[in-house]
Parts: structure tokens; sequence; C-alpha cells
């Protein structure tokens, strides 16, 4: 009985092993091809010790990150440990839920977002956003949808057709549509919205990139093509994503952030290349939850 | 295709012909009971017949499932029963406010009646003679300057109740809700000693469809707030996080994909206050003959010339009511339809 429970205990640590090597060698793979050092060009987007609370409710605690232009940065951890919060909070999207508070600085090139006398609107035409559903405005045909942050911003362009076709086909779903911009977004399928969703949010040329969880909506091979689309952003942009799926961080990231909920506020457990993060994590608790033994 | 085991579709679950039959028969029983009770006790009129049948058919319903599956199967028959009669309830007096105005009204319709006024004629005159020109233009105008002031009023409070939430949402709400059962009476005396005694001096068409637009704003204030709140909030944060204001993502986001519901909204408020009878009364003055000018001289409308004819009492006058209210019905059934449809489509959407 004794002997069994060990057996049990010591398959499951070299099962955890096993996964831990497989997605820090997909992890080193991809770090190995673009090296976040080689790649980052500064420090886009800082975030100084961000807290958050929903009413009385602290919800984080203490959180500071720096987010490299041209590198992705995956946000990875259990549900309910601020991932989402936190992202919001970078784009000032957290005040629009009621009761909703905060204390720390985002600095967007060295700037507070959160000073006095900020123009919030032009602060999110600067951080761009993803959500978790595809959002696609149903009055609008594609086309429309592409455009609509320039409408709603009230900016003017020249060449609207260029503009359209180039944030189509960076967001990988030019050849797909180019036949029917005329039609509805909600004709398109989940995968198709969610992509037209990116298109829309890089219309307005923003600088950073916030996506809470892009892809937890659609099947895989969806999936595949939003990541590559992520991939080829990155290179002009600075990219922050939330996902709950580790081999996704993996893939995609070039660093990455735990955070974790121990019953209280979320706190940002550790960050480090995401090679290092899945590979040698410094913290225990990190290599629990990227070894899948918890979350 | 001509296999032995040729596999065809069935229905195991519906009830066998020997069932139906058994069923028929309980109907049938019960109908023959209560017209035999009704025939040999006192008791007399349609009523009896209703709740005697009700009553033995219920009862045998029961008995029959009680015999054949048992007690919970007779308990889902009672109730089932108990449901029938509550939808019966329901129904059947709409029902029959429709027959009987179709059966009183066709005989008021002919040719003349949508393309002349009562300008020459009397309502006593032979049915043949005049029309309810007047009263449709009149009703259509009314309507429409009803509509012009209370759409923007009505559609900028759900606005506000739905997407600026400002600090007197709650009370605003509150009000809505007790203004949208305000007696039509009310707002017409309202804009009787508000406007027309102390500004106005005359009826016109445009003080009756101020009274109409007190009644017409809550109908399409609420409507529409159910609607924005249906819009999901996904879309708001897309559109703020797209870098547009608040008024912005409201005005080219939120109403625009609310844009079919907000019409549904539209169309409930006309049915609501097409058939007002009380303001107009008061208000408008009546006029027999077409009047185009809303601002100018005594306006006709269909509520008025119905409530007009009626009360003349001749039984010539008497059926130019039934068929100003067959007309007035059927607009007001086209209008909900309509509704209907409107907001089908957005939900098959």
């Amino acid at each position: 009985m004794t002997q069994s429970g060990i057996d049990k205990k010591s398959e499951r640590t070299m099962e955890a092993g096993n996964l831990v090597s497989s997605l820090s060698s997909v992890a080193k793979s991809h770090v190995g091809n673009k090296s976040p050092g080689s790649r980052a060009q500064g420090i886009g987007l800082e975030a100084r010790g961000i807290h958050a609370w929903f009413g009385d409710r602290m919800v984080i605690e203490d959180m500071s990150l720096d987010f490299w232009s041209g590198t992705v940065t995956a946000l990875i951890g259990p549900s309910g440990c601020g991932k989402s919060t936190f992202i919001r909070t970078l784009n000032r999207m957290h005040e629009f839920i009621p009761g909703a508070a905060m204390a720390g600085q985002v600095l967007l090139n060295g700037q507070d977002v959160y000073a006095p006398g900020t123009d919030v609107t032009k602060i999110r035409l600067k951080i761009g956003m993803v959500f978790q559903k595809p959002n696609p405005f149903p009055s609008m045909t594609i086309s429309e949808n592409v455009l609509a942050g320039l409408k709603l911003a009230q900016i003017k362009v020249d060449n609207k057709d260029d503009l359209l076709e180039e944030c189509l086909e960076r967001a990988g779903l030019w050849t797909e549509v180019k036949d029917r911009l005329g039609a509805y977004g909600g004709s398109l399928s989940g995968g198709q919205q969610q992509r037209l969703c990116i298109a829309r949010s890089l219309a307005v040329r923003p600088e950073v990139l916030l996506m809470d969880e892009p892809c937890s909506s659609l099947d895989p091979g969806s999936t595949l093509k939003i990541e590559e689309t992520i991939s080829h952003l990155s290179a002009t942009m600075t990219i922050i994503i939330v996902t709950h799926n580790m081999q996704q961080a993996a893939r995609v990231s070039d660093y990455t952030a735990f955070f974790l909920s121990e019953g209280g506020p979320g706190r940002m457990i550790e960050v480090g290349p995401t090679g290092e993060i899945f590979s040698r994590p410094k913290d225990k608790r990190t290599e629990n939850y990227v070894t899948g033994r918890f979350g | 295709m001509t296999t032995t085991s040729e596999i065809r579709p069935q229905k195991p679950w519906q009830a066998s012909l020997s069932q139906r039959s058994i069923s028929a028969l309980v109907l049938v029983g019960a109908v023959a009971l209560s017209y035999l009770i009704v025939a040999v006790t006192p008791m007399k009129g349609k009523l009896a017949y209703v709740a005697l049948f009700f009553v033995i058919f219920t009862l045998f319903d029961f008995l029959f499932h009680f015999a054949t599956r048992g007690l919970s199967a007779a308990k889902d028959a009672v109730a089932r029963a108990i449901v029938v009669l509550g939808i019966s309830a329901a129904v059947l007096p709409i029902i029959s406010i429709l027959g009987t105005v179709f059966v009183r009204g066709y005989k008021g319709l002919h040719i003349g009646l949508f393309t002349h006024d009562m300008k020459l004629n009397s309502v006593s005159d032979p049915i043949s003679q005049g029309g309810l020109l007047h009263a449709l233009i009149g009703t259509a105008i009314l309507v429409l300057v009803a509509l012009i002031i209370s759409v923007p009023l009505g559609i900028l409070t759900a606005v506000y109740m739905t997407e600026v939430r400002g600090r007197f949402m709650k009370p605003i709400k509150f009000l809505v809700q007790a203004m949208s059962g305000v007696p039509s009476i009310v707002a017409g005396l309202f804009i009787l000693s508000a406007i027309v005694y102390p500004i106005t001096k005359s009826y016109s068409g445009f003080v009756g469809s101020l009274a109409l637009s007190i009644l017409m704003i809550p109908t399409i204030a609420r409507t529409s707030e159910e609607v924005l709140l249906l819009i999901p909030n996904d879309l708001r944060e897309a559109g703020t996080a797209l870098g547009g204001t608040q008024w912005r993502t409201v005005a080219m986001v939120v109403v625009p994909a609310a844009r079919s519901g907000l019409v549904t909204a539209m169309i409930l408020g006309v049915a609501r206050i097409a058939g007002e009878t009380a303001p107009i009364v008061l208000l408008t003055g009546g006029g027999d003959s077409v009047n185009g000018n809303p601002f100018k001289g005594p306006m006709g409308s269909l509520p008025f010339y119905i409530w007009k004819s009626y009360s003349v009492g001749t039984p010539e006058s008497i059926t130019r009511a039934w068929a100003g209210i067959m007309v007035l019905l059927g607009i007001i059934l086209v209008l909900f339809i309509s509704a209907r449809f409107l907001s089908d489509r957005r939900s098959g959407q």
C-alpha cells in the first residue's frame, strides 16, 4: 500500500518532469529563433506598484512589470489571480467597472496614463485591446468594423482602402475576406471574427496591444492562426497576452509573468524570459503551476 | 434500397390510435354529460355549459389517467387542464372582441369610407355617404407629431438609464415606470390647464399630440431601455477600447446595434397612443373635415370619430362607429404584428 503510493507519486513527478522539459523545449526553440534581448527596443510600457480593488476587496497587490517594445509578454496564472484586471488597468478599462479603484502608475513612454489631465481616449488609442470573446460590431460590415476606430476617435485618414487592406493583412484575414468586405462582421466564423477584432484594433496604430485570452473561445485551427498573427505583429509593437494555455504562452511569448492569488489579492510571483520560466523557474509555486500540479 | 430490414422513422413516444380514441371519448363524454346536466337541472346559460364541461372533463381525464398510468400522471393531467382553462379565459375575450368588431364593423365598410370626410354629411346619414378620411388623416398627423416629440426624448431617457447611468438613474427609472401608468385623461387635463388655457387658447392637433407624447414617452423609454440592456457590454468596451468617447460609442456602436429593437419600441409607442380617446376629446376639437395643419383648427381622429358616432345613437351612426373601431383595430394589429416581426428578426440574427 505504502509502496504503491510512493510509486504513484514518483510516476507523477516523472510525468511533471517530462512536461517541464517539453514546455521548455517549445519555449527554448521559440526564443532561440528570436532572442528577446536582440529584438527589445526599449521599455514600451511600465507598470509600477499596481494595486486594484473592487469595492473594499483588493484583487491585485503591488505588481510591477516592464514590457519591452517588440516583445510578447504572456501573463499566466490560475483563474482569479488578477490577470485580466491587471491588463485592464494598463489601458484604463478597469475604471469602467462600478466600485473599481486602483493605485500605482502605468508609464507609457515615460508618461503616467493616470496623470491628471490625461486624455483617456488618446491612451486607449495607443494601447489597443482584444477581448476574450470576439466582439465585432454587429451593425457594421467587415470593412466598417476595421475602420470603426477611426470613426469613433474621429481620425482622418487619406487612403482608407490601403489601411483596410494593411490591417486585415497584418491580422492574417485579408485573403479570406477580400471578396466580401461588405458582408456583416457577424457572418464570419469565431476565429475570423477574432482576427477581425485584431485588425480593428490595429487600424488606429496602437503601440501596445493587450490581448485578454484571445483564443479561449476558439478552436485549435483558429488559435494557431491567431498565434501566427501575434508573432508577425510582435516585430513592431508591444504585445501583452493573458492566457490560460501554457503551451500557448510557451509558443508565442518572449517573457512570461506568473500571477497567483493565495486566498488574498493576486500577486506577481515571478517574471522572466519564457524559456527560463518553463525550464528553470526560481519559485517553487511557479514550477508547480507550469508543471500542471495545480491550477 | 430494397433491403429486408429497412429502417423507417418512427415516433414511439406518440399516443397510439386507441389511446387517442379514448381521449376523444373522454372529451365527447364530458360534452354530452354537461349538456345532459344543464338540460335536467335548473342551471342555464353558456357559462353553465362551459363551467360544467370543464369540471367534468377534468374529472374524467383524471380518472382515465389514474386508471391507466397512475396517480402522478393523473395529477399532471389536472394541472394541464387548469393551464388550458387559464389560456382559454385569457384568449377567448380577445377572440370575441375581434369577432364582434368584424361582424358589426364590416357592414359600415365601403369605398367612400377612405376617400370622403364628414364635412357634408351627418353621422345619421345612410352608411354609403361620407367617410372617415378626415379621422384617418387626423390620427396619422397626431401620431406623427407625437412620434417626432417622443422618440428622441424616449430614447435619450433610455440612454441615460442604460449608458450614462447618472446619479438620477434610480429616481428617473421609477418616474418612467410610474408615468407609464398615468391615466390618459390626466395627461389631457394637464395639457389643457398648462398649455391650452394659458397659452394657445384654442384647440388644435398639436396640443393633442403633446398630451399623447406624455403617454408615449414612458412606453418608448421603457422598451428602449430593455432593448439597450440586451446589447452586450462587450460592444461598449470594444468601442471605448478603440478610443471612442462614451457619446460616440453609444451613437455609433450601441444604438445602431439596437436599431431594430428601437424601431419596435417606437411601434409599440404608436400602438399605445393610436386609440387614446380622452385627451383627444379634450384637446383636438374634433373636426369633421380634413385638416392637414396640426397647429390650426380642430382636427378629427379615429377615436373621436368613434366616440362621436356612437354617442349619437342612431343605427347608421352606430354602424359608422363599429366601422371606425374596425379600421383602428386593424391599424393597431398591423403595428403590433410588424413590431413582433421586427423583434423576431432581431433575435433570429
